[in-house]
């Protein structure tokens, strides 16, 4: 029997512990002499007031979706892939090559060449801390986050060398026109309606909830996503079921890194046309915190992954028009992550201390039909 | 300046036509913050400078992230602010495309080309400023051999460090160039302690005067300098004042004034590109009251000959961002 019911478990806590974040944030800009009323506002309508608003949102989000992805699918095997910046910046690299070298005839052909690509680059990227967890045992969160810095490093290598287009900038040359993904503005604006003007949220949106389905279908409707969780739940007794660790891990990791790797259809192909440096941008440690929020359940990082677009485009909102410099939006995003991630149990206790309460309350035959419908 | 004020004068400002004296400057800073005690800095102080002289109020922001970049630029344009600085390389591709949707705003880039008609192209020699301190620094040195920090591995920290080469193999065409990196992400820019690591390096390898020109990181290369009691070189701002006995002079570059000028201009600034160099002071070697001591005779003399020997071109400086070599060292 669960300890509360699972609408509970999925939207209460989320909410609360938003809640609590939301009264700290005030209280911290309270602090600084502005007033949270205000902020809020500006937050809320600068990122959902407007379709250029929602153009920013679901452009974060769709970043933060793939990233969020990858570590939930390593989460299921009970592996943390803290590497996700790494394989998403690989993954800008390998779409950065495509759409460079390769004339596409038209962007739907592009798109697709440019996911493979970002994919098997991440996906190649996870794949050494991978074999040196399957093979050696060393430990993923080690070996992952060391190859942030190496991707990093490899990065700046191509940018400053091989593929650096000219003038002072360590970046790429802008991809040619046939590898423009469209964006919102140009799939849904029309003269007379002008909507989503000037953002940055592109085709690659749709993809990511693709992505969102393909997931869940692995996780929970295939077998290889029966043996991730049997595994994860448990390595002996799916080493006992006959279910190779190493295939898992192997598996696991590849699917992780080529979800963070596919990141660059967004940011990279469709947001800045060409490749910088500071491309992931974070991206890859924010996909931690969706996948926590969201248990790592698709529709829940789906989710979680729209609320951090909303903090990312209301925060930058707040710096356009705020004299709350952007320490202080950072200051309340962590809130947010700290809140919802690492003191997931600060709420989780009373709730279920609540719960239990409660459900002692009303008579026995009433209790047992509602511990029956809470599974 | 809260929403509502901003609100009414944008509104007032579309009510007025384009032009309306209401119009703000406005500057974006880069990634960096405004408060890099460096670049970024250097043009808040410019911008702060003109208000405080002016009483008058600009628009600013610090970006988060790279799509901020379209986003701030664009929002100030429509918010009929004019003119809108950027700070760093960054910009330039952006700026690239935005520019021509905007053609009654004026647009100013730091450290970068965009060829529009509304834009201002602000660029400094760095290579000849940092020429002028290698001068200096062999000069200096009595170990005949001195160093170069540099924050992050990109073609305008290579373009100081081979102006510095160039200066020290002038001087003494013996003396031997360390340079060093602090890394290669943007996070080489605010890493003090690793610039530490890497100055405590070139002492052991026998440098006596090390040049940093890495954003904060360089904080801890001078830091170290201090603590070992050899000499260092600032960068970008003065920075003479940090280790009042141990600084030899600081290689400044006045984007403060760039953006001072910009303001001050307001929304007749010329478009073009504008180099800042040795004969305008946008680059030189600073000597202030704490320096100045250990400035001696013989390097004044040779400060000078050498400003004179670039001004007339008897001296070339090779630009490394121009053909992306350098012989004076290799990275």
């Amino acid at each position: 029997m669960q300890k509360m019911p699972q609408w509970a478990d999925v939207l209460l806590i989320p909410l609360v512990s938003l809640i609590l974040a939301a009264f700290f944030s005030a209280v911290v800009i309270l602090a600084i002499g502005e007033n949270p009323w205000e902020a809020l506002k500006i937050m809320v309508e600068g990122a959902l007031g407007s379709t250029y608003g929602w153009g920013y949102t679901l452009y974060y989000a769709t970043n933060f979706i793939f990233t969020g992805l990858a570590v939930a699918v390593a989460n299921h095997a009970k592996m943390f892939n803290i590497g996700g910046e790494g394989q998403a910046v690989m993954g800008g690299l390998g779409v950065a090559l495509v759409c460079l070298y390769i004339p596409f005839p038209h962007w739907t052909l592009a798109l697709l060449a440019a996911a493979a690509t970002a994919a098997v680059f991440g996906a190649a990227w996870a794949a050494i801390p991978a074999l040196l967890q399957a093979k050696r045992g060393s430990h993923i969160v080690i070996t992952t986050i060391m190859f942030n810095f190496i991707a990093a490093s490899l990065l700046n290598y191509f940018l400053i060398g091989p593929l650096k287009a000219d003038g002072m900038e360590p970046a790429t040359a802008r991809f040619p026109e046939a590898a423009r993904l469209p964006t919102f503005q140009d799939m849904f604006s029309s003269p007379d309606n002008p909507l989503f003007r000037g953002a940055p949220a592109n085709v690659a949106f749709f993809v990511a909830i693709l992505a969102c389905i393909a997931v869940w279908l692995l996780i929970w409707r295939s077998r290889l996503g029966y043996e991730i969780r049997s595994f994860g739940w448990s390595e002996p007794a799916a080493r006992y079921a006959g279910i190779s660790p190493v295939r898992i891990i192997m598996l696991t990791m590849l699917i992780s890194g080529g979800l963070a790797g596919m990141m660059a259809i967004n940011n990279v192909m469709g947001e800045a046309e060409r490749l910088v440096l500071n491309s992931a941008e974070g991206a890859g440690f924010i996909g931690i915190a969706v996948a926590l929020m969201g248990r790592s359940h698709p529709l829940g990082v789906f989710l979680a992954a729209v609320l951090f677009g909303f903090l990312y485009q209301g925060g930058a909102e707040l710096s356009l028009w705020t004299g709350i410099p952007r320490d202080m939006v950072v200051v309340i995003q962590a809130l947010v992550i700290l809140f919802t991630g690492a003191l997931d149990n600060m709420v989780r206790m009373p709730l279920e201390r609540v719960f239990s309460t409660l459900r002692r309350a009303p008579k026995p035959d009433s209790k047992s039909t509602t511990a029956r419908t809470a599974e | 300046m809260t929403l509502t004020t901003k609100l009414f004068s944008a509104a007032a400002g579309i009510a007025l036509s384009a032009g309306a004296a209401l119009a703000e400057p406005a500057i974006i800073y880069d990634l960096g913050g405004k408060f890099d005690k460096s670049f970024n800095e250097s043009a808040f102080n410019g911008a702060s400078r003109w208000a405080e002289e002016t009483g008058e109020s600009f628009a600013e922001v610090e970006l988060q992230s790279e799509a901020q970049r379209e986003q701030a630029l664009r929002r100030f344009a429509e918010q009929g602010l004019n003119p809108i600085v950027t700070t760093g390389f960054s910009f330039a591709s952006v700026l690239e495309q935005v520019a021509p949707d905007y053609p009654d705003t004026t647009f100013m880039i730091v450290d970068s080309v965009v060829d529009q008609p509304n834009v201002r192209s602000v660029v400094f020699d760095e290579h000849t400023g940092s020429y002028l301190v290698g001068v200096m620094a062999a000069m200096a040195s009595e170990s005949h051999t001195v160093g170069f920090v540099g924050g992050m591995d990109i073609p305008l920290i290579r373009k100081f460090a081979c102006g510095y080469a160039q200066g020290v193999k002038a001087t003494d065409p013996e003396a031997e160039v360390l340079a060093n990196m602090v890394g290669t992400t943007p996070a080489a820019w605010a890493d003090p302690v690793r610039g530490s690591e890497l100055a405590q390096a070139q002492i052991s390898q026998g440098a006596d005067v090390i040049f940093a020109a890495a954003g904060a990181s360089g904080i801890g290369v001078l830091q170290t300098v201090a603590d070992e009691g050899v000499m260092g070189i600032g960068v970008d701002s003065n920075q003479n004042y940090l280790h009042p006995d141990n600084m030899l002079t600081s290689m400044v570059k006045r984007v403060d004034n760039s953006v001072y000028d910009a303001f001050s201009a307001g929304e007749s600034l010329e478009p073009g590109v504008v180099t800042m160099g040795i004969s305008d002071e946008g680059v030189g070697a600073a000597i202030d009251e704490y320096n100045e001591g250990r400035v001696t005779d013989e390097m004044r003399t040779a400060l000078d000959e050498a400003r004179a020997g670039i001004e007339d071109g008897s001296i070339e400086v090779h630009d490394y961002a121009s053909d992306e070599t350098c012989d004076a060292i290799s990275f």
